[in-house]
């Protein structure tokens, strides 16, 4: 496909701009060092070349609204289109995000500061916390509030000494990651022979330096750690503080309030458990769930309700931790998870989490004469399978996914877990019917068997993609990161 | 002699120079290394300490000093072609050497025999 911006000619335009009505902003009003030297190549196309450009664009996509997304740890399901309806109904779309700072504007957006409040407190009780925060713009950053808040907590205490964060292997990623960027020094623990936090490799790490553990819940193994309680206990004993990972919260909403089980703090991704979308990076919504003794800590601003049952946002937080967020957040996409929650209602959530634990059972028990599984027991809302059999015949789980895309299916996530060799991480959330997991299965089924009759064809595969196998390793070593320019 | 440690890295000290690198065995298991962060030079390390990370197309891993020492030279020529890491892990795909190396350290490592006991598993 070309390029948008080697298409269309010199001067060629597709929307013709009003008449400005307000003072021109020229060059002369930059400072000379920020002046570009030459007019941005910008792509000159007519409408219709663009509708064409993108359309042929979108036709190449797989996405949830066009095939099977089991791309397991990422929670692919299906976003319900009342939410994209929701956020674009005027009142809210067209709201200042400044509004409601503004003296006497919150009277203004008084809607829109109610719809955060109900869904801080429908988070809060899902959850099992004292108070949530809606500001985190994201997963990784709702890890990074909650660790700035242990920080803010144990030097408020006047306990500066602890500076590690315990990490269990089967965490993820972005874990050690948040830890590191919040000042932490970070620890790993093993898992144990059930793919559980090793208890006695927890206490061995344990000790007056340490501030906390951030454990991914359930873990991206898929299963819930069967010691969790005491895994929450144990830090505590240790004056530490349990975070909890809850990027996996579709496995649990609705049945397991973890603050229930002792944590202190977690975050949700509202694009995973709450159906909003994940495009392109963003913009996302991570927000965090504290329990009582952080709930001072909170970024500000916050939202409160008044007695006459008016909204407004509050600043006189002395302990909080500050701001993280420009405004409050995305909001736009905090109004799509209070749609989707509004629609489930508290039973709707339980079923979310029944069906995507019994939807990723059923792919699991349907598979297991056919791919290797370290672990036997029951999974969550995800299964960890291993291509290790197929390796004897030169196949690999990379050859495994190409071989889906072919299918008609988007592949699961490969070579992750790390702690499992030859990982095929499926996630088939509660979205998908049973039809659609038996033409998944059929197909993982026929691949494995092709994998030992004709290793080649599966390791041809795709060839029915508008490009066939990519060469990733050249691709890493030798990166080409800019369009070539059209003229 | 080489030693090897069970996180899959390689040492062998040649007149208190030590050079090291990630094992065959590790290579394989990363697949198609397309980057390596070198550690600096002058920088010390403590045995266990992470002085590196190689990237493939899988993942991506830290790499663990064996023993502690400080870093003397490192391997310009895979920082420039990390193909080199799969080419010869043992060999020219060398990582980094280390001078002031403790010695007395490469007990707790394995021999390339019980290394090999140790993949085998």
């Amino acid at each position: 496909m070309e390029l948008i911006f080697n298409q269309g000619a010199a001067g060629r335009r597709g929307v013709r701009l009003p008449k400005c009505d307000v003072r021109p902003f020229t060059t002369s009003d930059l400072p000379a060092s920020l002046r570009r030297g030459a007019p941005a190549a910008l792509p000159e196309v007519s409408e219709l070349e663009t509708v064409r450009h993108y359309t042929l664009l979108s036709r190449l996509n797989m996405g949830v609204d066009t095939h099977f997304y089991p791309l397991g740890s990422c929670t692919m399901k299906y976003n319900p289109k009342i939410n994209e309806r929701m956020a674009a109904l005027p009142g809210f779309a067209n709201q200042h995000p400044l509004l409601s700072q503004l003296r006497k504007g919150g009277s203004l957006c008084q809607g829109s500061l109610e719809v955060l409040y109900e869904t801080e407190r429908m988070l809060s009780a899902l959850m099992g916390f004292a108070a949530t925060t809606l500001q985190p713009m994201a997963g990784a950053n709702g890890e990074l509030t909650s660790v700035m808040m242990f920080a803010a907590y144990h030097k408020a205490r006047g306990d500066q000494r602890r500076t590690v964060m315990l990490i269990p292997d089967a965490a993820h990623g972005t874990n050690p990651a948040s830890a590191a960027m919040a000042g932490f020094d970070c620890r790993e623990i093993a898992s144990d022979a059930d793919g559980d936090v090793d208890l006695d490799a927890l206490r061995a790490a344990l000790g007056d330096d340490v501030a906390g553990i951030m454990l991914t819940c359930p873990n991206t193994l898929g299963f819930f750690d069967k010691h969790v309680e005491k895994v929450v206990e144990l830090v505590h004993q240790a004056g530490g503080l349990a975070y909890c990972d809850g990027a996996n919260f579709n496995a649990i909403v609705g049945r397991v309030r973890p603050g229930d089980l002792g944590f202190d703090a977690m975050h949700v991704n509202v694009h995973k458990t709450f159906s909003t979308p994940h495009g392109g990076g963003g913009p996302g919504a991570g927000p965090v769930g504290v329990a009582e003794k952080l709930v001072p800590f909170l970024p500000k601003s916050r939202v409160v309700k008044h007695a006459d049952g008016s909204y407004s946002l509050a600043y006189d937080y002395p302990q909080s931790i500050g701001y993280i967020a420009p405004f409050y957040g995305n909001f736009g996409i905090l109004l799509r998870t209070y749609t989707y929650l509004t629609m489930c209602g508290r039973d709707g959530c339980k079923r979310i989490s029944e069906n995507a634990v019994l939807n990723a059972n059923y792919i699991r028990a349907r598979l297991a004469p056919y791919y290797e599984q370290k672990f036997t027991r029951y999974c969550m809302h995800e299964c960890v399978l291993s291509a290790r059999p197929q390796t004897r015949f030169g196949v690999h789980a990379l050859d495994i996914a190409k071989a889906l895309l072919d299918a008609g299916f988007h592949a699961p996530t490969i070579y992750f877990p790390l702690i499992i060799p030859e990982a095929l991480m499926i996630e088939p959330t509660e979205t998908e019917s049973k039809e659609m997991l038996d033409r998944f299965c059929d197909a993982m089924i026929d691949i494995a068997k092709k994998a030992e009759s004709d290793p080649e064809a599966i390791k041809r595969c795709p060839l029915t993609m508008p490009i066939g196998r990519l060469d990733e390793v050249s691709a890493a070593r030798q990166p080409v990161l800019t369009a070539r320019p059209c003229c | 002699m080489k030693y090897y440690a069970e996180t899959h890295e390689w040492i062998e000290v040649v007149d208190g120079i030590a050079t090291m690198g990630i094992s065959t065995f590790a290579a394989e298991e990363l697949g198609d290394l397309t980057y390596v962060e070198m550690p600096a030079v002058g920088k010390a390390f403590a045995a266990g300490a992470v002085i590196g990370t190689v990237e493939s197309v899988k993942a991506a891993s830290d790499i663990f000093a064996p023993i502690g020492g400080t870093v003397s030279e490192v391997n310009d020529a895979l920082a420039a072609d990390p193909a080199l890491l799969n080419q010869a892990p043992e060999g020219d795909g060398w990582i980094c050497r280390l001078k002031d190396v403790k010695e007395d350290e490469l007990k707790t490592l394995l021999t390339a025999e019980q290394y090999q006991k140790t993949i085998a598993e």
